[in-house]
């Protein structure tokens, strides 16, 4: 198997990481629903944490996208 | 597939060596320049008539400041507050940045692990002068809080070791990565716009649409997510837990 093929591959096995990130990312949404819905006075001091939640699970997701895009592109 | 990469690539305007360094005037630093000139002339231009009421023009730049203010009041302490305009200067910049490249044929110098990188690794190397400045060599305690046994403490410095220096690796690659992800998305999607034509180039162009909203959305969430961790570091080092 040639390089070119092996980056492939790679880049492939490194996107399996984000599978568990999507569903981690609904999961903060979720748990955010469900405690807007028993006590709907919380919902503005939740929502921040809701917020920056997704974007640092977002975040972890990506790394591994920086890997496949690293294993692809050099 | 590697034409999706070429929007990030870094041209040089006005080239200029010095010995065996380039230090050339590029299209990076062209919107570097544009951001610092964005958001100086629209904070003095919408405080040259200032009001105890605000007007709207001033009403939206005390937004911002009291947006930044608000994070850093409740993330830090009182004495945190010296060091506000860093901070308003990282958001200011990143948010700058981040939506400049959503602007056509824009380029988007935050997705550069060099630019983000040297701004998390700043941040970074400040908290620990301002730690070690604060509180001499006790700044180690930051490393091994007191109530840990002996055993334990052995194994936990070094991870607490690793896990300081990280934080500026995570700080850069997190906002590094959302940024290359969303254009390469963006990309990608008008692509098949342009392919499909005319009589099919509708429906990506709704995709397209629906995706720089969400772009717009992830680059003020990942300025404004920046800005709070390093508010966060800056009271960790301030207090020591």
């Amino acid at each position: 198997m040639d390089v070119q093929s092996m980056k492939f591959l790679a880049a492939g096995m490194a996107h399996l990481g984000l599978a568990v990130t999507a569903v981690m990312v609904g999961l903060i949404w979720t748990t955010l629903i469900k405690t807007v819905g028993r006590n709907p006075a919380c919902k503005e001091s939740v929502e921040l944490f809701g917020w920056v939640g997704f974007a640092t699970t977002e975040a972890i997701g990506l790394y591994s996208l920086v890997v496949a895009l690293i294993t692809l592109f050099s | 597939m590697a034409n999706a990469l070429d929007q990030f690539r870094i041209e040089p305007i006005v080239p200029i060596h010095v010995g065996n360094l380039d230090l050339s005037f590029t299209n990076s630093s062209l919107y570097m320049v544009a951001a610092v000139v964005i958001s100086t002339v629209f904070l003095t231009a919408a405080m040259r008539r200032r009001t105890l009421i605000p007007g709207r023009f001033q009403s939206v730049a005390e937004l911002f400041y009291e947006f930044v203010a608000a994070t850093l009041r409740n993330n830090a302490s009182e004495e945190a507050w010296r060091y506000f305009p860093l901070i308003f200067t990282v958001f200011m910049f990143v948010l700058c940045g981040n939506l400049l490249g959503l602007t056509p044929y824009g380029f988007t110098y935050t997705s550069h692990i060099i630019v983000t990188g040297g701004l998390a690794l700043f941040i970074i190397l400040f908290v620990t002068v301002v730690g070690f400045m604060k509180h001499g060599l006790g700044y180690f305690h930051a490393l091994l809080p007191t109530s840990v046994p002996g055993p334990a403490g052995i194994i936990m410095v070094p991870v607490e070791l690793f896990s300081y220096f990280a934080r500026a690796f995570s700080l850069s690659v997190r906002l590094t990565a959302n940024m290359i992800s969303g254009h390469i998305m963006l990309h990608v999607v008008t692509g098949f716009v342009v392919a499909l034509g005319v009589w099919g180039g509708w429906v990506p162009f709704l995709g397209a649409a629906a995706i720089i909203t969400l772009e717009v959305l992830i680059a003020c969430l990942q300025a404004y997510i920046f800005t709070i961790l390093s508010c966060v570091y800056l009271e960790s080092a301030l207090h020591l837990h």
